[in-house]
């Protein structure tokens, strides 16, 4: 391999025009440089949580969270319809989302290996993966908003479960090919069927794999914004025509508190809203990387 | 055993449908929006791509500025953040074990928090920042701008560019690193002349992810870009980007200036897809090259 010529090439352990002490100098500075971008990294990071905890925090409280969202002015302004809408929004997404993913990732690894469909397949999978959530919510909005002439928290859910379907079909794959195949020959040995073999045996070995993949995906659509304004938009209403009518939401609720209205008590709740969206996507994360951990590679 | 065959396959389409879906998604996607922007280019022809105006009144459109502010931020972000992800990277793999781990969760935590708060804190906390620092070298800005999209952009890709860097830089064969430190050189000249040239690989992986996220994401830079249709002069104006574009007029956008957005969609999709392109093609020469 080059790398091999190139680095005996530049290791003059005696070269009288690099010292060892330029070259020491050299290193510090180097490390020096990569230890303040490691924290210019983490500092932004707190940084940032630090402004949503502190901002958000005092917009906190029991009435916050259990009042419906209003228009400026009004008093008990909170963001409990959005966040039922969330929850209903994210529900219906993985409801659709999950057996697809997970049939397409078990057709890719058990049933695919390197035929051309399979192959095509993944690279499909790999584009969808790189195409801005944004193109996803304009692709719905032709797909269903159009149709049904109305934008609904429905066509939001269609549109997190086409982000959402790649992703887990690329873990579930991933998962399923560190399966080792003496499970497999051993399963089909005693006379399991293949369906047994892969849903009895294969997934259930896999089981925490594909559990934190699921979990990270919801986590990841959770908060998506752009498709939204396109979808499911937003209403100052309890979300009981999630069909047929736009449907509050958290994301869409703090770009409509922040943006669109100059006073400072809206932006309160946008603060307050955006801790409780990374909140939940916080701990979802959290529990799908402790409880559910990755088999070690 | 009839039933079980039966269950078999039956198992076996269902599953081979559900994969054909991922592929159908995907080309009615681009079916999709081709159709729905044909109006704009069989108004405007190609000229769509070249021209600056953007007047709903007279209904003339193009996608220039748009087109070139996307690019501008997306390359600025990504010199900001490379750098940065590498020496991190670096760092992370250096670092004793614990520390590392808890760096790494730390990093992989700052990719989950969702694009919109970086876009309301670049709002609320950067732009500000910026007007007065710059107010403080009597430049007049109001913070909103090239930069500061550039910038936030950068921190949201950070974490990216630095977990794929972090991976492949651990698969540096331990051997390689030991004999390069045996022979006497300081870690620095271990890191560049052994990780990097080992994982150059890491480099432009790094590079990909981080071009396919900056390049569509809309909610941070919505906030902070200013949303005007020019051509930025210097990197303190304002201006707009593909997905800005998308996300501010799609409302209240009818028959023709719906079609040109459409139109700016398919151009987007375009650009992520021919990164994906390059990606699959320079991963699958790498991987001929090894095997």
């Amino acid at each position: 391999m080059a790398f091999r010529s190139n680095a005996s090439a530049t290791i003059p352990a005696t070269n009288p025009l690099r010292p060892l002490f330029w070259r020491k100098a050299q290193n510090r500075l180097v490390q020096t440089i990569s230890v303040i971008a490691l924290i210019l990294a983490i500092g932004a990071m707190l940084w940032i949580l630090g402004t949503i905890f502190s901002r958000g925090g005092d917009a906190l409280s029991w009435a916050f969270l259990t009042n419906p969202s209003k228009p400026y002015g009004l008093p008990n302004n909170g963001i409990a319809n959005a966040l039922l809408g969330t929850l209903m929004i994210t529900t219906t997404a993985s409801a659709i989302a999950i057996p697809i993913a997970l049939a397409a990732g078990i057709g890719l690894s058990e049933f695919g290996k390197q035929s051309r469909f399979a192959n095509l397949m993944r690279f499909c999978i790999n584009v969808m993966m790189g195409v801005p959530s944004i193109l996803i919510g304009l692709f719905v909005y032709i797909l269903w908003v159009v149709p049904q002439k109305s934008f609904s928290g429905f066509a939001g859910a269609i549109a997190l479960a086409i982000l959402m379907i790649p992703v887990i079909t690329r873990t579930t794959e991933d998962m399923l090919r560190m399966v080792s195949d003496h499970l497999r020959e051993a399963a089909l040995a005693l006379g399991c069927s293949r369906y047994q073999m892969i849903v009895q045996i294969v997934c259930k070995s896999a089981r925490n794999g594909l559990v934190s993949g699921i979990l990270l995906a919801v986590a990841r659509v959770a908060g998506e914004t752009a498709p939204l304004l396109f979808t499911a938009l937003f209403a100052n209403t309890w979300p009981r025509e999630f069909f047929s009518n736009p449907t509050a939401n958290i994301p869409v609720l703090i770009t409509e508190s922040t943006t669109n209205s100059p006073f400072e008590a809206m932006h309160q709740i946008g603060w307050g809203a955006a801790l409780v969206i990374a909140l939940i996507v916080l701990l979802i994360n959290i529990v799908a990387k402790t409880c559910f951990r990755e088999p070690k590679k | 055993m009839k039933r079980i065959n039966f269950l078999d396959s039956t198992f076996r389409n269902v599953c081979l449908i559900c994969t054909g879906v991922c592929g159908a998604i995907t080309v009615a996607l681009v079916v999709q929006l081709s159709s729905a922007s044909s109006e704009a280019w069989h108004t405007f022809g190609w000229g769509l791509l070249l021209s600056t105006e953007w007047d709903p009144v007279t209904n003339v459109y193009g996608a220039l500025p748009a087109i070139i502010g996307t690019l501008l931020t997306t390359g600025l972000a990504l010199f900001i953040a490379l750098p940065l992800a590498f020496l991190c990277a670096l760092q992370l793999v250096e670092a004793p074990p614990a520390l590392s781990k808890i760096l790494s969760h730390g990093i992989d935590l700052l990719a989950a928090i969702p694009s919109v708060i970086y876009g309301m804190w670049g709002l609320f906390i950067l732009c500000p920042l910026l007007q007065e620092a710059f107010w403080l070298l009597e430049i007049d800005t109001n913070g909103f701008g090239v930069l500061a999209a550039s910038l936030i952009l950068a921190l949201m890709i950070l974490p990216y560019i630095c977990a794929v860097m972090r991976d492949v830089l651990k698969m540096t064969p331990a051997l390689l690193k030991e004999a390069a430190m045996g022979v006497g050189c300081t870690p620095w000249e271990c890191a560049r002349d052994i990780f990097l040239r080992h994982g150059a690989k890491a480099l432009l992986g790094g590079i990909f992810i981080g071009l396919g996220r900056a390049l569509g994401e809309t909610m941070a830079v919505l906030f902070v870009v200013g949303n005007i249709i020019e051509i930025p002069s210097n990197l303190l104006e304002g201006c707009t980007t593909i997905s800005a574009t998308l996300a501010n007029n799609f409302a209240e956008a009818e028959g023709l200036q719906q079609s040109v957005l459409f139109a700016l969609g398919l151009i987007l999709l375009l650009m992520t897809f021919g990164i994906q392109v390059l990606a699959h093609c320079y991963l699958r020469k790498t991987a001929q090259m090894k095997g």
